[in-house]
């Protein structure tokens, strides 16, 4: 099945004299459609299969010192881990992170288009964006492309001149205000950890060992979740990386290996 | 899930609605005020798709404000519940909203009123109204215990009846509620419900 676009083109190829040149263009250009009879059942299909980043687990949350942001690093095609060095958490500019949930490259290129809106706005303003201002930015650009597809689910995190911010804004236009969200499918264990350790008053080394945990006990419940466990801190002077650590190796660390009294013990058989 | 309701009183309206921001299974926040302050003198309560509720009700909010600016008065609550409905047909065989609106307000000439629209832009004046999971059992103590000429303790009283009701029998509840009242001092917070504290932001 090919799809003739043979109408597209003018009835003489205007470098006929041009034998050489002209033998290439002579023939009407096509190309191969995918034999079926749904083609936009088949399309939507596609377009779903190769979605990466589907699972994953991402946190962030307000804090005394500022704001904690930190997020898995595996990257799943369906039962196939596509990768297991995926940057999810994303810097928009020295005083911003987003973190990346959902359509791998959706996230990374709307996350780029939002920082280009955030320099122009510095450019135009002579003064930093605000949370406040740059989650709605990208709130209204997904709003505006809802129920075309997009799939994203993400936190823009940052410090302002009124402090720490932080925004969870998704896909379906969603945007809300909030001390701490975790998003992706491992989030409801994210959460499990960050809702029964989480005081405003911790300080920055508490915070991280603290998220850094949150996402090891996701990673370990949630298969699509794995990877390297990276901690980012945003403080007055902008984001800096605090670790990233292998979930295997923090698994040594966080779930060790009581040794256990044996109860039975094999033995010889006497005269056997 | 999503519980929003009100009623008139003698005087006043009252509007209450659930703060839950629910995704699927997970509640990613209990604090959200799902209802706007439209101008001094209204109150718009939204229940439905987070995305197009905020959208939808600050489009309507800044919409009656540039009308205020040109004409220097402002809409009557029944003028804006028209528009509402009105910019909802439109959007309806377009790209419609899923926003379920309560619209409650204070005039002079005509006191304290409730409007019901539906995101199928159906259109009520109403003395009492209610959406989402909730409305099962909000309407019926509704119906139950209001009566015209209600006093502001009574129709607190009968909202405080709606949520413990809502608390106790609804399986999927929202914990914390906020309870905003409009007469004529204008629009403003009565209260909040909450059973579960959410982190407040605090100013670093």
């Amino acid at each position: 099945m090919k799809l003739d676009t043979s109408g597209l083109e003018s009835a003489e190829p205007v470098w006929a004299t041009f034998n050489e040149l002209a033998d290439g263009f002579s023939a009407a250009p096509s190309f191969e459609l995918p034999n079926t009879t749904d083609f936009d059942g088949f399309q939507k299909e596609a377009i779903q299969m190769v979605k990466p980043a589907k699972g994953t687990t991402t946190l962030a949350f307000i804090f005394k010192e500022g704001v904690m942001v930190a997020a898995d690093s595996r990257a799943s095609m369906g039962g196939y881990i596509s990768s297991q060095s995926v940057k999810k958490i994303i810097e928009i500019n020295p005083y911003m992170l987003g973190t990346m949930a959902g359509g791998a490259a959706d996230c990374q290129f709307w996350h780029r288009n939002l920082g280009i809106k955030c320099r122009l706005h510095e450019l135009a303003n002579k003064r930093r964006i605000s949370v406040t201002g740059a989650s709605k930015l990208l709130a209204n650009i997904l709003y505006s492309y809802r129920g075309m597809g997009l799939s994203v689910g993400t936190m823009i995190a940052g410090w302002d001149e009124t402090g720490p911010g932080l925004y969870y804004v998704d896909s379906e236009g969603g945007r809300l205000k909030g001390m701490r969200f975790s998003v992706g499918s491992g989030s409801p264990y994210a959460y499990g950890v960050l809702d029964s350790g989480y005081r405003y008053d911790m300080s920055v080394e508490e915070a991280a060992e603290l998220a850094r945990r949150a996402i090891y006990h996701a990673t370990f419940r949630d298969g699509a979740s794995g990877g390297v466990a990276s901690v980012y801190h945003v403080g007055p002077n902008g984001w800096k990386k605090l670790s990233g650590d292998d979930v295997g190796e923090l698994h040594y660390k966080y779930y060790p290996v009581m040794p256990s009294t044996v109860e039975q013990e094999m033995v010889e058989v006497a005269g056997a | 899930m999503e519980c929003v309701f009100g009623l008139v009183g003698n005087g006043f309206a009252i509007v209450a609605a659930d703060t839950s921001a629910v995704h699927s299974i997970l509640v990613h926040k209990s604090n959200e005020d799902k209802i706007m302050i439209l101008d001094s003198h209204k109150l718009i309560a939204a229940s439905g798709e987070s995305g197009d509720r905020v959208q939808f009700t600050e489009y309507i909010q800044k919409n009656v404000a540039l009308y205020q600016f040109r004409n220097g008065i402002p809409l009557t609550t029944a003028a804006a519940a028209n528009f509402t409905r009105g910019e909802l047909a439109t959007a309806l065989r377009k790209n419609p909203y899923f926003v379920n609106i309560l619209l409650a307000g204070y005039d002079k000439e005509t006191g304290p009123s409730l409007y019901y629209i539906d995101y199928i832009a159906t259109l009520h004046k109403v003395d009492k109204g209610a959406f989402g999971y909730g409305s099962y059992f909000s309407l019926a103590m509704m119906d139950r215990h209001y009566h015209s000429g209600m006093t502001v303790e009574e129709a607190i009283d009968l909202v405080d009846k709606c949520i413990m009701e809502i608390r106790s029998r609804l399986v999927v509840a929202p914990p914390n509620f906020v309870i905003k009242i409009v007469d004529k001092d204008g629009a403003r917070e009565y209260a909040w419900r909450e059973s579960v504290k959410d982190a407040e932001v605090a100013s670093a």
